[in-house]
């Protein structure tokens, strides 16, 4: 259990709850966090939006978003607290490490095929010369 | 209901195709080349599920999942795809099932 998890948090506070309110909730969710030995990458207040369906009754919700890493159990924590607490309409927990290694692998993978490639792309070099850069772009990026 | 259709923005016309596909009959049948998956020519590596844009393109009206076959994403695009769109659902940024 000592390894380090990423996970992404969405909880979708109450519309009628105020600014100061909704500040309130997302630092008590921090604390919830950091107590629990928790480290918050990143927060990220994406605002009042619609929801595609009503939940209890609210057509709104203010989304807010947090990055967390930790062990996993500030995880149960923090969704222990969110069941009880009637503000919060809705929360979801995403443990995102997997897939971003997965994307890494997959990324290092074609970076793996693009270096192969160049000497068989030489005889048809005027065609393929696009999807070369695009790759190159990719690589750069990385 | 089809006025709602025309509005919805759909950058690949997807749903049009959709609902052609549903109607035999309706116009001749045009042989269409195989469609190539949009996430592998982007190098998608994850599909978020806060990308409401992106999911919805590949929700049509009721909110369903549109089927590869008709928009022609690879098998492991549109597993990632499903997982996100389900995602958006859990979390009301997407219809479990519209009107």
């Amino acid at each position: 259990m000592a390894e380090q998890r990423s996970y992404e948090i969405v909880f979708i506070i109450n519309p009628d709850a105020e600014d100061a309110e909704v500040m309130r909730l997302t630092e008590a969710a921090q604390k919830i966090i950091t107590d629990q030995g928790g480290n918050i990458v990143k927060t990220e207040m994406m605002g009042k939006r619609r929801l595609a369906y009503e939940i209890n009754h609210k057509r709104d919700g203010v989304y807010v978003l947090l990055e967390v890493e930790g062990s996993g159990r500030e995880i149960a924590e923090f969704e222990r607290r969110m069941r009880v607490n009637d503000r919060v309409l809705r929360y979801m927990t995403v443990r995102v490490d997997e897939y971003r290694r997965r994307a890494q692998k997959l990324k290092d993978r074609r970076a793996r095929k693009a270096e192969r490639r160049p000497t068989a792309g030489k005889a048809k070099a005027a065609v393929p010369a696009n999807d070369d850069d695009a790759e190159s772009g990719v690589e750069a990026a990385a | 209901m089809s006025s709602n259709f025309e509005e919805r923005d759909s950058p690949f016309g997807f749903e049009r195709e959709y609902e052609r596909a549903g109607m035999p009959g309706r116009g001749p049948r045009r042989m269409q080349r195989r469609k190539i998956c949009r996430f592998c020519i982007d190098k998608v590596d994850y599909i978020d599920f806060k990308d409401v844009k992106l999911l919805q393109s590949y929700t049509p009206e009721r909110g369903k999942i549109l089927p590869r076959r008709i928009s022609g994403v690879c098998a492991t695009h549109q597993r990632m795809l499903a997982e996100a769109i389900k995602r958006a659902r859990n979390i009301a940024l997407l219809p479990y099932a519209a009107d």
